[in-house]
This record gives structure tokens, sequence and C-alpha cells, in this order.
């Protein structure tokens, strides 16, 4: 690979301080590493922010929000029993991605962070616009799958392959930075961008600016009882979603009093449609019911070649979401977290 | 010659034992060693560029770029490439194919090295190799199977299966009350054992020695010296450990070859290793085929004809193709059976065998086929399979060496719970609303012997050393036949050291073809008696030994002691003979191979019944096999425990052919876009909870001496066509593309 430069700030006002055009931020390296080694990426310096501290930990603020600092791993975030307690489907999403291993390494900020896995973006002999503005986009009439059939435009069709962040949207979690010129937020709505004509731009982060926190607002675990997430895809564990959903309700009195809904896989960002969500408040849970919002969500998605089945999935997959959500959440963890083979649900919450 | 060899016989206490893999602490422990752990000092790293087209030419490369990098010591393109000895095209030692090394500037596959670089260290080579930017002109590749005509296969050799009649196929189909006609397609599949290839070459004048995983010590040493111009004795291959080869390591691949010629040309030790994405190219895979199946049955259930249609890719400069129609041949009692083949020049690297070539692919088509037929018939498809059991090999009328398949149908299963099977699809559910089915499929490997020698040397402390070159290729042999080796002499397992693994050894043939354990094992076992003959010789003329006298017996060594055959009253301890006899050490020889005469006589297969249980759920389409149980019947089991795991490994490839592997090409650039385990699937243990073995005892008296046959490729056949029946029997939907994924459940 391209030779560089490796520098290993201790606080982020060093890492903030060592960035220059040319350089990346290194967490837990499970998706730079390999842009790296396929000469995808190919960035001047390197900044290691492993020995930064004072992101590792997971706190409970004052109102009630979880802040999660953006060097936790994805493992001990999983393993933390009480934010599992309260974000059930958040810990059910990470632990359906990757491996044991990957889930070690990577950090929650990384997952934000984390490339498309899109087969033409990974190749460097490809044309990508997303690497190469103006190049084009052969990942159109190519054999990559897993192509977005929601928000593309004709310059990408890559889709995020992140699990995390599909909860992540669902409970509005918001994405601490401090940068150049200080510190601000970003919803998660608006974190990560459709490609539209800039597609090589992927997040709303500005030049320079660092992920130091991810925070879950007050109230989010107010959806605890019922929330699950689904993730389908032909192998039943390290491999990335055909199509998934976070689905979260808060009943009061056999009524869906607020809802939630976000869909992974199906286009550049987590998909949530205020409409979908609305279309459930008042209502008693029933399939029927969920079938119009899934339907409402996945409006306006483009079949593209040959992915009519995809968009039928994708609905389908936001309806058993659903469905397993209005159902209770397991009481245990399922074995399988995610899988459309987890056994019988058993023991609910709330149910 | 008699008909049956010598019978029974019983062989000693480790042979038939669950003995736990000798090279297993080492191999956990990072202490086991593969070649590319290997780094002589003074050692460059090659890296080579492949090409990022299928077809064209190669008009630039940016040379000068990569020799200034900084740690690049040599850039070799077509245009400065070294002599070499050997044609690249040669194909006078088995199994070769012919090869990429930088011959000329055309470029005949996506992934063909196009030059190689040498550097101090691996990043510079790799750098290096990117810098040189190789331009091309391009023409348009072909890649699948609907790019180009199909041709007749090209000759007779290695890989170009013959077309083979039997019976009148024309009345066969007359003659049939059903019929079905399908055509069944399988994608592209790549070897990618655990361990890419790799290569550490060193030369010490006209003497070559290599670390390098190989299946075959004598060829590819017959190799390499054909391409280097020096005798096969020059060339010395360590590999005691092979992470893995499947049909992709047994001789020489181009890459590798390149490697060895840099060594030569820079006068230093260089070292390449193969990423994963690389593996997607130059050393094999299994080729893409469409199958057609045409089979028919009389009113009762009874084959009248299986015809069986098989077009598979080849590449553009080479001939192998996959003969997956033969999958038809030794099977079932149909009254016409006809197998033939036609090839599909691709720009592609040429295709080779991949654990279970032909079998795998053309099981899957036919056990679907037959069970398409059965359903026509309205037959239950064990009991259609049991109607058409074939007594004597279908064709050629020869009796099978042994065959107990019934038992395996049979106990299979019982073991499954066969019988309480619905005929109609789509009709069962599981607690969760899952659908489920039930498919099942017969395995059929021939069983063949390749050719082998062993040493055994019998020491006066009682104790032995074995020796033969034999390949470890992770399935268990440094164990296997190192029991063999043990009974073979009378002693214990941990009186024994084995050798193995070096060229220097007595050539222990070709761990291939589900052959290993048949040929080399046989070839220690004749070594060990060859040592217990002289042995008897020894005692027999030795007045202080109780065995004085019993000159025309036959002696048989059991416990550490000789005993005449028959006369449990007389015996001396082995290493009492030696040491009265001056203490030196006691050598035998043995060769492993079949006679061709022996191997004329019978059919000689390996059998088995795989049956599949698969959810799928009804709304999102993913499926899952829940269940696996195979029953195998392949002869004498040297280790029940590395024989199933042997089979549990093939029988999990079968779920990765059912549901996974599938290399996909870009017909606009000819490159393969899922070249790596993220896009590339082979099921994690989340996809194989159900997995069970049964060994059916077999006893064969014809196949070899030791009556072994063999495990290791056997386990894919069945399992295949049982997931496709069992997807079909689960939810009415018969797909016949392999894999099936899916959006093939959809819609």
């Amino acid at each position: 690979m391209k030779s560089f430069d490796f520098v290993q700030p201790r606080t982020v006002a060093e890492a903030l301080a060592a960035w220059g055009p040319g350089a990346v931020w290194l967490g837990g390296g499970t998706s730079l590493i390999d842009l790296m080694k396929l000469g995808v990426a190919q960035p001047d310096v390197v900044i290691d922010l492993g020995r930064v501290a004072g992101m590792r930990s997971v706190d409970v603020q004052g109102d009630g929000a979880v802040r999660i600092g953006a060097l936790v791993s994805n493992a001990d975030l999983t393993r933390d029993a009480a934010f599992a307690a309260r974000f059930p489907m958040v810990a059910e999403a990470l632990l359906s991605g990757a491996s044991g291993q990957l889930r070690n390494a990577a950090t929650v900020a990384g997952n934000l962070m984390q490339h498309t896995r899109c087969a033409y973006f990974q190749d460097a002999g490809a044309a990508c616009n997303r690497r190469d503005p103006g190049a084009g986009c052969d990942a159109q009439g190519g054999v990559g799958g897993g192509v977005a059939v929601l928000g593309a435009s004709p310059a990408c069709i890559a889709v995020n392959p992140s699990d995390f962040c599909v909860p992540l949207a669902a409970l509005d979690a918001v994405v601490e930075v401090q940068g150049p010129e200080g510190g601000r937020e970003i919803a998660m709505a608006d974190f990560h961008l459709l490609p539209g004509d800039t597609p090589d731009r992927v997040t709303a982060l500005a030049p320079g600016e660092l992920i130091v926190a991810l925070r879950l607002p007050a109230g989010a675990d107010g959806f605890a009882g019922h929330s699950r997430y689904l993730k389908v895809r032909d192998r039943t564990s390290f491999a990335f979603a055909t199509a998934s959903a976070a689905a979260g309700l808060r009943m009061e009195h056999g009524r869906i009093a607020e809802a939630r809904l976000a869909l992974g896989a199906v286009a550049a960002k987590p998909w949530r449609v205020a409409e979908a969500e609305a279309v459930l408040i008042g209502q008693t849970p029933d399939a029927d019911l969920f079938d119009r919002a899934a339907t409402i969500a996945m409006a306006g998605a483009e079949p593209g070649d040959d992915l009519a089945w995809k968009i039928d999935l994708a609905r389908k997959t936001a309806v058993r979401a659903l469905c397993l959500a209005a159902a209770g959440t397991p009481a245990r963890m399922p074995a399988l977290p995610a899988s459309v083979f987890a056994e019988p649900a058993g023991e609910k919450v709330h149910a | 010659m008699p008909d049956t060899l010598a019978q029974p016989m019983r062989f000693g206490s480790s042979s038939g034992q669950p003995v736990t893999r000798r090279d297993g602490i080492a191999k956990v422990t990072g202490d086991a060693d593969y070649a590319a752990d290997h780094s002589p000092s003074g050692m460059l790293h090659a890296v080579y560029a492949p090409a990022a087209i299928a077809r064209g030419r190669v008009t630039a490369m940016n040379t000068v770029a990569a020799e200034a990098h900084p740690g690049v010591v040599r850039v070799i393109t077509p245009a400065n490439r070294p002599a070499l000895q050997g044609d690249p095209a040669d194909k006078s030692v088995m199994f070769t194919f012919r090869i990429e090394v930088l011959q000329d500037d055309t470029v005949r596959y996506a992934g063909q090295p196009v030059a190689l670089v040498l550097a101090e260290t691996l990043e510079a080579a790799t750098e290096g190799a990117r810098l040189l930017d190789p331009q091309y002109a391009v023409e348009v590749p072909r890649v699948t199977l609907a790019d180009a005509e199909s041709e007749p296969v090209a000759g007779q050799g290695f890989g170009q299966p013959a077309d083979t009649t039997h019976g009148d196929v024309d009345a066969g189909h007359a003659a049939a009350a059903r019929s079905v006609d399908v055509t069944y397609t399988t994608a592209a599949q790549y070897h990618n054992a655990m361990e890419p290839h790799a290569i550490v070459a060193q030369w010490e004048g006209d003497h070559l020695s290599l670390d390098v995983p190989t299946q075959a010590f004598a060829l590819s040493c017959a190799g390499y010296a054909r391409y280097f111009g020096i005798p096969a004795e020059n060339v010395t291959i360590r590999c005691p450990y092979l992470g893995g080869g499947f049909g992709s390591k047994a001789i020489p691949a181009g890459p590798l070859v390149l490697a060895v010629l840099a060594a030569r040309d820079v006068g230093r030790p260089v070292k390449l290793a193969l990423t994963r994405k690389q593996m997607f190219g130059p050393v094999g895979h299994r080729g893409a085929t469409e199958q057609r199946l045409r089979i028919g049955a009389d009113g009762e259930g009874r084959l009248s004809v299986i015809d069986h249609d098989n077009v598979a890719e080849t590449s553009t400069f080479d001939d192998f193709v996959e003969p997956a129609a033969n999958a038809s041949q030794g099977l079932y009692a149909a009254g016409a059976l006809r197998s033939r083949h036609r090839a599909v020049r691709l720009d592609v690297g040429t295709p080779g065998p991949m654990r279970a070539p032909g079998e795998a692919s053309g099981s899957a088509a036919l056990e679907c086929a037959m069970d398409e037929l059965a359903e026509a018939s309205g037959i239950d498809p064990l009991e259609f399979r049991l109607r058409n059991y074939a007594e004597t090999e279908p064709g050629t009328g020869r009796p099978y060496s042994s065959k107990a398949l019934r038992d395996c149908y049979l106990q299979g299963a019982e073991r499954f719970g066969w019988s309480g099977r619905p005929s109609a699809p789509g009709t069962m559910r599981d607690a969760s609303g899952l659908l489920t089915g039930w498919g099942m499929g017969t395995a059929l490997f021939p069983a063949p012997m390749f050719a082998a020698q062993a040493r055994a040397t019998l020491k006066a402390d009682g104790t032995a050393l074995v020796e033969t070159s034999a390949a470890d290729m992770g399935q268990g042999a440094w164990t296997a036949l190192a029991q063999i080796a043990a009974d073979s002499l009378g002693l214990p397992l941990d009186a024994v050291e084995f050798r193995a693994g070096h060229s220097s050894l007595p050539d222990g043939g070709v761990a291939g073809g589900s052959g290993h354990t048949a040929t080399a094992g046989g070839a220690l076992h004749a070594a060990g008696l060859d040592v217990v003959r002289q042995l008897g010789e020894i005692a027999a003329a030795d007045p202080e030994s109780p065995l004085h006298g019993a000159g025309n017996a036959q002696f048989v060594a059991r416990d550490g002691r000789l005993f005449v055959e028959g006369d449990e009253g007389r015996s001396d301890a082995l290493a009492d003979i030696l040491v009265r006899a001056g203490g030196a050490p006691l050598t035998g020889t043995g060769r492993g191979a079949r006679a061709p005469e022996a191997a004329a006589a019978h059919a000689m297969y390996s059998h088995g019944a795989v049956f599949a249980e698969v959810k799928v759920d009804p709304d999102l389409g993913q499926i899952r096999v829940s269940r696996l149980v195979g029953a195998f019947a392949a002869g004498r089991i040297i280790n029940p425990k590395l024989a199933e795991s042997q089979l549990f490994g093939g029988m999990i490839w079968g779920v990765s052919f059912a549901l996974h592997e599938e290399a996909k090409f870009d017909r606009r650039t000819g490159r393969i876009m899922n070249a790596d385990f993220a896009g590339y699937h082979v099921p994690v243990n989340a996809d194989v909870p159900g997995l069970e073995v049964i060994m059916v005892h077999e006893d064969d008296p014809h196949v070899n001496p030791l009556g072994v046959k063999g495990v290791g490729e056997i386990g894919i056949v069945g399992t295949v066509g049982a997931i496709g029946n069992a997807i079909r029997h689960a939810t009415g939907r018969r797909v016949r593309r392999f894999p099936i994924r899916i959006e093939g459940m959809l819609g």
C-alpha cells in the first residue's frame, strides 16, 4: 500500500491539530485498513485515535440521555447489560453485525463512518463517483447486489451497510462532533447524506471534524418493551443485510402511543419516513396496519433493472419487525440476534 | 489371481480407533509451520500485478515508477522476463495445466499475472505492483456460458471427459411412461483453501529448495524440474502441513513458478503468497455448468433412461471441462445411460478439479431431476431410488467391489425420520411458522488408488520409523497413516515415529481423488508387512527364538510381538529378535497401488445417502439447512473421528454449493466482483446447526488389502441435491439454478 505518516495523539485537541488534507481518522480500522489494502483509500496521514483519552465510557446523563464515547467498542457496548435493557434494538443490531472478532476491534463512531460495501467502490479498477467524482458508476448494470432502491441518484446507487445506524436513526440519536470550528451536534437523520450530485460527500461531517460521542436522547428508552431489529440475509451470520428494519413501539392501554421504524440496506442512509410512523399512532397493532405503514415507508422505491423482489422483501421485513416489536421484546437476547431463525420468542418483558 | 484378497484381517489396535489428530495442538498453538511462515535471510518479497481486464493486451506499464519506489529491487514483465527452460504449455506431468508466466503480453483472464515486482518488504512490493498501472487494449470478454458457442470437448486427456453411452437411449426414451426434461445450472466456484497458495524458493546452483503447499510431492518436483531444466531429484519440497488444497495444489501454478524464476534471476530467496483476491483466477476453480437431464421411467417407476448433457466452461488456452454428466454413470439401474459433454471457451483461468470434480455438480442436477421424476410418478423419493437400485454397475454389468448403499438409505432414513414425510410439498410448518421441507440425495464417489511408496524401519528398542512423503491437507493424514503403519508393524501408535511432508521421503503419491489413505496407507502397510516378513525369517533361523524353525509359516505382528499365524502359543518380542540379530535396524519397503486387472474386474465406489431438512421463512425467503443426516459406506474406516470430520466438511460444502458459493462476473470487464470472503460466501457455524454422520459398516475384499475406500469428497455429492429437493418440499418451488438464494424464494 501507499506509504503514509502515522500519528498517535493523546487528546482530542491534539487529534484535531494533527488533521490536514489527506489525513484520515483511524478507529478500529475494520473498514479503513481493508480499503487501504485494496488501494481504495490512500491517505497521506493516518491519525490513530486509539490513545485518545476520555472517549471509552457509556454514561447516563442527568436528563436520562445516554452518551456513548466514540471509541467504545461495538463488543463492549453489546456487553453492557444496562444499555441493552434500555435500548434492546440497538444491542440486537450490533450483535447481528460482523463477527465477534470484528466487534472487538470496531468502534461505535467507526461504525457510523464505515464505507459502503458496494463492490465497485471497493474495486479500484472500476468507475465510481463516490471515490472519484465524475468518473461514472459501474455499479449500475453491474453484479454487486446490495444496491439502493430508495434515495439513489444517477451518480450513485450504494447503500449504507451499517446495522447499528438503523436503530440509532429510529431512536433519534445525536452525533456529537468536535472540529476546527468548535463543537456541534448532528441529528442521526441528517448525518448520512443521500448521493444526489455529490456522492463523494457521504456524511455531514466537515473536513477535520471528529465524532467524539453518540447520544441517545432522554425518552428513547420508552420503546424498550416493544423493540426489535430484524436482519434478512442469505447467510445466517457474518453477512451484510439484504434487508433490515428496526421497529419500536410505545404502547399505552393496548394502543400504539408512539412508533419508530427505520429500514436498513435500502439506501445510502437508514430510511425513516415520518408518515409511516404517524399512521400507527392510536391504533391497535395488527399485520394489516403494519403493512400499510411499511408500504408508506417504501413509497417511491425504484426497482431498477431487477430489484422488485428487494422492494417486496424490505416491505415484508419492516412488517415482520413491527409484528415482533408488537409481540414484545424478548426477556433474553436471542441466540441468533436479529435473525429470522431466532428461536421462538418466548418470555416477553412487557407483553 | 484369487477372486478376493486375504480376508478377514484385523488391523491391530490402532485402526478403527477415533485417535485425536496428532498435529492438532501444533496447529492451534501456531507451532505448525506453513510455507509462507518461512523467511530465509536475504529473502525478497514478490507481488504480481493482476490483469484488470479479461481479454486483450497489455499496452503499457509504468515500470519506471515501480522501480523508483523505495525498496523495489526488480520488476519483471514479458519484455524482460528471464528464460524458462520448460514450455509453459507442457503437460507431460500428470494433472498439469498450461501456466501463465509472463510469456507474452496477451491477457487471457482477469487476475492473470502481467508483471512481477520484487522488493525488500511486502509493502514495497505491493505498492510497486500497484504503481505499474497497466494500460490495456481491451477486447469484449466472454465470462459466462451464454457468452460463447459450445464446442465438442477437445481431446481425451485429463479433464477432457469422453461421452459414454450404455444401452439404447432412443428406446429408453420411447419406453418411458413418465419423463422429465429439465435444465439445471451451477455457478463457478473457487477453491479458496484457508491457506492461499504460497511459495518460498531458494536456489543453490542448480538445486532448488521450496517451501510450498503441495498435494503431490513427486509430481510437483517433476513439474518444477521440467520448467527449470533440472533433474527432478534436484528439487526439494518441504510441506509438513497444507492448509487445504481441494484439488488446487497438486501441481505448480503459474504465479508460484514465476517466484521460482525470479529467485533464480536475482540470486536470492523469494517469497510469494497470493492474496485472497488473487485466489480467484490463476489457481483453478470449479467451472460453471448447464446440465440438461432427460430421464424417463416406466409405469412401475423403473428408469428406462438417464440422458445427461453437460455444457461446461473451459479457458481459451486449456481444456479442463467439468465432467458433470459422468455423475449419471455407475449409480442407478436405468435401461439406457448417456453422458455427454460440451465446452464453452471463456476468458477465465482454466478450471480444474475441485473437491468432488464431476460428481458434485453432476449429482446436484441428477438428484434433483430424480426427485422431479419421482414426484411426477407419484413415488416417494427414497422408494424411487430403491426401485432403481443397481445390483451391478449399470451399463457395464461389473460387480461392485462392495456396495452397502441400501444400508445407507435405510439407516439414514431411520435416523432422520424419513417415514414421516408428507408427500405433498409446502405442507410442513414448524412451531415458529417456518416452512419445513425434507429432501434426500444419493452420494457416489469413485474409490481410486494412485501409486505410493513407503519405508518402515524397526529399531532394536522396539520402536519404528515409518516414512512416506504423503501430504497432510488438514484431513488428518498425520494421524490416520500413522495408525495404519503402527498396526502393520504390530506396535502401539506411540512406538511409531511417522515422517511425512518432505520430498526426500519415499513418494507418498497424491493426496487427492479420495484415494490418499488407501494409497499411501497401502504403501505403509506393505512396508510394515515387509519388515514382519524379514523379521520372521530372522526369528525362524535363530535357535534362541521360540519361533525357530517356523520358516515356512506366515508371521503376524501384534502388541510388539511376532506370532506364527494360527498358533498363539509361539511368539517372540520384535525387539528381542532384532537385538539377538545384532541390533541393527531392519528396514522394509512397500508399495501402494491397485493392479490393473483388479481395477477392471470390479466397479469400485464409496456410497452414501444424505437427508436434509430445510426451513424457509414464508414471507422473507431466507433459507437455512436445519438438519443434515449423511450415512456413508466407504469400506474400512481407519479413524472414525477424522472420517466424520471429513464427511462433515463435505456436507458443509454441500450446503455451500447449494446456497452460497458463486463467483459473480461482471460481463463488461470480465472481473469477478465478489473476490473476497465478504462477498464470496461459504457457510458459517450458524448455517449448519444440525450435522450428523453415520458410518455404515462395509467390508470390501477387492479395493485393496486394507479394504479402504475414501471419504474425502463424497460428503458433498448427495448433499446438494438433497437440499434442493428439501427446498422444493418446503415451498413447492423447484429452483433449477444453484446457488439458491432469497430472491429465488420471493415473487
